[in-house]
């Protein structure tokens, strides 16, 4: 252990006030969920708002002159054309093609910040100091990360932070609360309008309890996060992107800005170019899709897919699973042939049972962002 | 009400026996989204996984808490999974007859669960 994975979580006090039940996750003690659980958390966000503790996250500032150009080198996204103020998904990816990492990269002036996730964060700093030996690179573990999000949000947070309920989505900026500089983005990860907050770590407690003190604002653990991101069809690293699958074999093309691709007046020039880019043109051999179990039994990940009841060889593999409280009936999502059309029936194997699973468009749960 | 170190009740009267799951077993597991019944008739023996339960968390088992046969299943949680965690002492699972009706006298009552459970 590094002296960053034995900091204990700035909010760790106020999760066990809150009866948050504890777990081990990118090697933080981290909420799963509260007394109210997974289901009325993950309900309470969608109609209200939901605060999350994404401390464990790792927030590192790039800085020095040419960081965006810099930074493209190891992404295949538009990071240049980044404007001051504006934040965008992007994706550090390895020689072979696969993704490091998926994070968020803003402009902020000076500075890019980038927020990558924490189990991943150790790796990526190596990768973006040996990429960017002429830049300097932190990671700021003096700053804790909180979400806020649902459609109370901006009035939560707004009510704090005059201000912010102006910025749409993807927006970021700096705000002060009580003399404490935040840095604010408007963004998430669960389908909902929201905010994104980094706040340092002194005032993190008294900030989260002001924004839990509002009425509509509940503290919602890692099981609601997960299903929350699972319904809005964002991939979870570790389960959806590994080092194996390519940013075209998850979907995730639209985060390939046009510059960037085959034609763009800066085409490639990024770790793995090779692979991605022939998979832009040519297609990719296996897709990320949306699967709805035909019956009421959850298929998670590691759930292999056939294309018929007996079919001997796998055609695809469930890469994350569950229960989709909006939807009100499971919902998965995983790897099957490119090709293969929504609507097509494939078989998933529950406990040594063949169980029909359609294939579906992601997200099951429509975004409600301010644009 | 008799429990096991599974965390299951069992309530006996004539013969046939109704089986759940103790609120602190469905207080670990969350809030249940999935329930698959035994088939009413099934033979089954001590031990065996004869329920699946899925919670928004994960998927588990309940295991026959003895030898004997299936002589009903509740339908109603196939539909509404939900009521186990409404209240797990009312949700039966299943019900069954015994040809060891004598281990049950040998299991916790309620004081020795509650101590078990803690």
């Amino acid at each position: 252990m590094d002296d960053a994975t034995q900091i204990p979580l700035p909010l760790a006090e106020l999760h066990a006030e809150l009866g948050g039940k504890m777990v081990p996750f990118a090697g933080y003690a981290m909420p799963v969920q509260y007394p109210a659980g997974v289901m009325a958390e993950h309900l309470h966000v969608r109609t209200r708002a939901g605060l999350f503790d994404v401390s464990h996250m790792g927030q590192v500032i790039v800085a020095g002159d040419g960081a965006a150009s810099a930074l493209e080198r190891l992404m295949p996204v538009n990071v240049v054309g980044l404007a001051e103020g504006r934040q965008r998904y992007g994706l550090l990816t390895l020689p072979d093609g696969g993704v490091a990492d998926d994070l968020m990269v803003a402009n902020r002036g000076d500075h890019l910040l980038l927020v990558v996730n924490g189990a991943m964060k150790h790796l990526d700093m190596d990768i973006l100091r040996a990429g960017l030996p002429d830049h300097s690179v932190e990671l700021h573990d003096d700053r804790a990360l909180l979400a806020l999000q649902g459609p109370s949000a901006e009035a939560a947070l707004e009510g704090l932070v005059p201000g912010t309920a102006a910025m749409r989505f993807m927006d970021v900026g700096g705000f002060e609360w009580q003399e404490a500089d935040l840095w604010i983005s408007r963004s998430g990860y669960t389908g909902e309008d929201g905010f994104e907050i980094s706040v340092p770590i002194e005032v993190a407690d008294a900030f989260a309890r002001a924004l839990l003190s509002h009425e509509d604002v509940l503290p919602i653990g890692l099981g609601a996060r997960d299903s929350l991101r699972l319904e809005a069809g964002m991939p979870l690293y570790g389960q959806d992107l590994t080092p194996e699958i390519s940013p075209v074999e998850a979907g995730l093309n639209w985060a390939i800005g046009k510059v960037r691709r085959p034609g763009g007046a800066r085409a490639g020039g990024f770790t793995g170019e090779d692979r991605i880019l022939h998979e832009l043109t040519e297609g990719p051999e296996r897709i990320r899709v949306g699967l709805r179990p035909d019956g009421r039994a959850p298929m998670r990940m590691g759930v292999m897919l056939y294309e018929t009841e007996d079919a001997v060889a796998p055609v695809g593999t469930v890469t994350s699973g569950g229960f989709g409280p909006s939807v009100g009936a499971p919902i998965a999502m995983g790897y099957v042939p490119a090709g293969t059309q929504a609507g097509v029936t494939l078989y998933g194997d529950v406990r040594g049972r063949r169980m029909p699973v359609t294939v579906a468009d992601l997200p099951f749960h429509q975004p409600r962002y301010k644009r | 009400m008799k429990y096991t170190e599974e965390h299951e009740w069992l309530d006996e009267a004539d013969g046939i026996i109704s089986v759940g799951i103790t609120e602190h077993a469905a207080k670990q597991l969350g809030d249940v989204v999935f329930i698959e019944l035994p088939d009413v008739g099934r033979e089954i023996t001590k031990g065996e996984e004869i329920v699946v339960i899925e919670s928004v968390k994960a998927a588990s088992d309940i295991l026959a808490p003895l030898d004997g046969e299936i002589t009903e299943v509740n339908e109603a949680l196939i539909d509404n999974p939900g009521l186990v965690n409404e209240d797990a002492e009312a949700a039966w699972f299943f019900r069954m007859t015994t040809s060891t009706p004598e281990e049950i006298d040998a299991m916790m009552d309620e004081d020795a669960y509650k101590e078990f459970a803690e």
